[in-house]
């Protein structure tokens, strides 16, 4: 195992570390108009209020490491999707500063427009990531010097945006199952119930998606063929997936949750080990796709990096469990809260 | 019509200055809130266990805008500058690495129980966590500026033109720098590059300045109301001696920055004094006018001033402009504006400061009756924009100095460009940064008046603590009584 696989492993881990936890905070936010009562709205940001930035940095991290380590495909991607990024950075703002203001003010349409700004901030930024993320999979058209042609339309067709509301759903789902966690009484009754649809909704887009991509990528047909395993790994996939809504049902709302973790976890070890060593397909000009070995760093910088990252990432765990831990339990609105 | 290149600039410009008024907040109030929860530890008065509340939430405020403005620049570097991403990727890159992994996950793992653990761990806890994010919020500080100093002064790297490491002093064209890459030999000459640690000192003291006076300013002005003495007063204390002690360390640490640029970028230097011709008894300007048409400057002057700094002696020649190629030229006016008004702004920061030190001393400070006092406080009041436009200017000045480059002596800014984004693109991407960036403003200004009409706690209100930290806080003040006597 060579430092590029390292780092495209550990690249990965950041996202998927990101998928998971700043995946429920952005869930919170799509569900966060179904619940109409001022208290309720409370609760649910409360519920993500000291986690949401530290979630947050996960991404910053994340797209560090990718400048550090594949720098090629960071600049690639970074400047070909510029207006999916930029609307990308207006909806992470949005959301925010929407927690941060929104129980400031005691007035409706102060509190009704940043809760709109928090709801539909979190949504588009699913929407975006899983965009991303889509057209990734799908291919995306370079030239010879690795640079992304394809112009800003193309960026939006139907199979990335189709992952990308696969991407809401997966989101809404784990964001259901956390505030399940979070709150108590006749809430938490109304957010259980919410759990199984919300999986339902998230398993018909997820079926839609794999017919979709022997339509759409019929090249990962061909990976796929080549790398029988990736059915393994798609069925554990599934069955985790199953487990949620049973661990639902006999009340164990923190086995949920997890499962709902695995569950991100494994499609991102499934996109991984499908787009691997690629980083960026080059369709239809296979040649010029980045990969692991030509968009990446001098080993020397990969090295460096892994001892920052040997050093840096069991303390980050480590402070990171004991939050969680101390925010352990469900929410109580106090005058200083959200 | 606006090109790619000047959009590109400006855009960065503004989203960097917008995002900047925010961390020096945060790093400049962590170190105050730092010494108030200290001051309670010690003390087990309720009045600092109040200030400490009430600046936390000051704090939480600027942090969460600093926060959702500072991905922003994490992205612009691959949207809008992809070939100077690819170019500096494999040098910068682990600076910014290390930002995340060691300052941004530790300041916003400890921010949680900073703004929100009051309730949910002991006070020593509390008091490790404010340690913790003010901590974490220089860390973000050193490895950011590690990696700007890079670009001024780049140094343990060796450029790679297809693939082949090339032979130190290669500085690739128009036509090579798609193929080029600077690469890392050494990782602590990069970290430890000519300027870095010159920059990183008056970059982190200029934000201890900007936190110690926006305490300064609130509190003078709820003494001059009359409003919350008692929490005003020792708010007041605290942070006035982290301004008169900052804005001394401001003139050492400017004057050891200002040491280097003559060492590493006499362009820049030239064209912050506007010296046109390699001169001795080159001058000092006060305030001025460059005339770019006649290459002289209207103003007030040090004569010799700029050589006896430059090598003790008025006999010293100090390189000017005319030592260098036109095209390569910063934009000379505006940089002598900017680095003078910072100057200037700091020395009057360092007699505001010194001025309330003496008044304490002559124990006048808080004789709000006599109007010559009242005026001292309405500049107080007036204070907190001080640092803040002093450090946007040394940021100009540093920065609008390095142009025409964009890493110094190695690319120039217009090679960096994204190649695929277009003029309409950035400019419709300025036009909603400027659009959310007002709302931003607008919503923040706002709120923090509301903070600070709303005000502290009252002192005697200590229902928002809990019994234990109570039981703590009588355990301290008899031990501080008992000290006493």
């Amino acid at each position: 195992m060579d430092l590029n696989i390292i780092w495209f492993i550990l690249v990965g881990v950041l996202f998927t570390g990101y998928a998971m936890l700043d995946g429920f905070d952005l869930g919170v936010g799509a569900l966060h108009l179904f619940v109409r009562k001022d208290e309720d709205r409370r609760v649910f940001l409360n519920a993500i209020g000291p986690v949401w930035d530290g979630n947050e940095v996960w991404l910053v991290t994340g797209g560090g490491a990718l400048f550090a380590a594949f720098p090629m495909v960071y600049a690639t991607v970074f400047s070909g999707f510029y207006l999916p990024f930029m609307a990308l950075l207006a909806a992470l703002i949005f959301r925010a500063v929407a927690i941060e203001f929104r129980s400031k003010e005691d007035w409706r349409w102060w509190r009704q427009m940043w809760d709109l700004g928090f709801s539909v901030g979190s949504i588009v930024s699913g929407l975006l990531i899983g965009v991303v993320m889509g057209n990734i999979l799908q291919g995306i058209k370079l030239d010879e010097r690795g640079e992304y042609v394809g112009g800003f339309y193309a960026l939006l067709n139907p199979y990335a945006l189709l992952l990308g509301a696969t991407t809401v759903a997966i989101f809404t789902m784990h964001g259901a199952i956390y505030l399940v966690m979070k709150t108590e009484g006749a809430l938490q009754a109304r957010v259980r119930g919410w759990v199984n649809r919300a999986i339902g909704i998230f398993l018909a887009f997820y079926i839609v998606l794999n017919v979709a991509t022997l339509v759409f990528a019929p090249h990962l047909l061909d990976i796929v063929r080549a790398r029988p395993w990736l059915l393994a790994v798609f069925a554990l996939n599934v069955l985790i997936v199953l487990n949620i809504p049973r661990e639902n049902h006999k009340g164990n709302e923190f086995r949920a949750f997890l499962s709902s973790c695995a569950a991100m976890a494994t499609l991102m070890m499934l996109f991984g080990l499908t787009v691997f060593p690629n980083m960026l397909l080059s369709m239809p000009d296979p040649e010029y796709s980045l990969t692991i070995y030509n968009a990446a760093s001098t080993p020397k910088t990969h090295f460096i990096m892994l001892v920052i990252a040997i050093i840096g990432i069991p303390i980050v765990l480590a402070y990171t469990a004991s939050v969680y831990y101390i925010f352990r339990g469900k929410v109580k609105i106090t005058p200083h809260s959200y | 019509m606006l090109d790619v290149e000047i959009l590109s600039r400006i855009q960065f410009a503004f989203t960097i200055m917008f995002h900047y008024i925010y961390p020096p907040l945060s790093i400049g109030l962590g170190v105050i809130l730092v010494i108030m929860e200290a001051m309670w530890l010690r003390t087990g008065n309720v009045r600092y266990h109040n200030m400490a509340r009430y600046w936390t939430r000051v704090f939480g405020l600027t942090f969460a805008i600093g926060v959702a403005t500072g991905i922003v620049m994490e992205f612009e570097f691959g949207t809008n500058w992809a070939t100077y991403s690819r170019f500096v990727g494999d040098v910068f890159g682990s600076a910014l690495a290390a930002e995340g992994i060691f300052a941004f996950f530790l300041e916003s793992g400890f921010l949680a129980i900073l703004l929100f653990g009051w309730n949910k761990v002991g006070p020593k806890m509390h008091f490790f966590a404010t340690v913790m994010v003010c901590l974490g919020a220089h860390f973000s500080a050193v490895w950011i500026v590690v990696a700007n100093s890079w670009m001024q002064t780049p140094a343990g790297f060796s450029i790679e033109y297809r693939g082949e490491i090339m032979p130190p002093g290669f500085v690739p064209n128009a036509d090579q720098i798609m193929h080029s890459r600077a690469v890392i030999h050494d990782f602590w000459a990069m970290v430890f590059n000519p300027s870095s640690m010159d920059r990183l000192s008056h970059v982190l003291v200029g934000c201890w300045q900007a936190g110690a006076f926006l305490v300064i300013s609130i509190s003078a002005f709820y003494l001059l109301r009359g409003r919350h003495r008692e929490f005003a007063m020792s708010s007041l204390k605290i942070a006035l001696v982290v301004a008169a002690i900052a804005s001394l360390l401001q003139l050492a640490t400017g004057a050891k920055s200002a040491d280097g640029v003559t060492k590493n970028q006499p362009l820049k230097l030239a064209a912050m004094e506007g010296l046109f011709k390699t001169q001795d008894w080159a001058p000092m300007g006060v305030v001025g006018w460059v005339d770019m048409e006649k290459e002289k400057v209207y103003g007030l002057q040090i004569p010799g001033m700029l050589s006896v700094l430059v090598g003790n002696s008025p006999s010293t020649v100090v390189t000017g402009l005319d030592a260098f190629p036109r095209e390569d030229w910063p934009q000379v006016q505006a940089i002598y504006q900017f680095y003078h008004l910072m100057i200037g702004i700091g020395m009057a920061l360092i007699g505001i400061a010194w001025l309330g030190m003496l008044m304490w001393w002559k124990g006048w400070l808080f004789d709000l009756h006599k109007p010559l006092v009242r005026l001292y406080y309405v500049i107080l009041v007036l204070s907190v924009l001080g640092p803040q436009i002093a450090n946007q200017a040394g940021w100009f000045t540093a920065e609008m100095g390095r142009q025409p480059w964009i890493v110094y002596g190695l690319m120039r800014t217009s090679q960096g460009l994204s190649a695929v984004v277009t003029a309409n693109h950035v400019l419709a991407s300025l036009i909603m940064f400027a659009f959310i960036y007002t709302l931003l403003f607008a919503v923040f200004v706002y709120l923090l008046t509301r903070k600070i009409q709303k005000g502290p706690d009252h002192e005697e209100d200590s229902e928002e603590m809990p019994p234990s930290w109570i039981a703590m806080m009588e355990r301290r003040q008899a031990r501080a009584a008992a000290r006493g006597k």
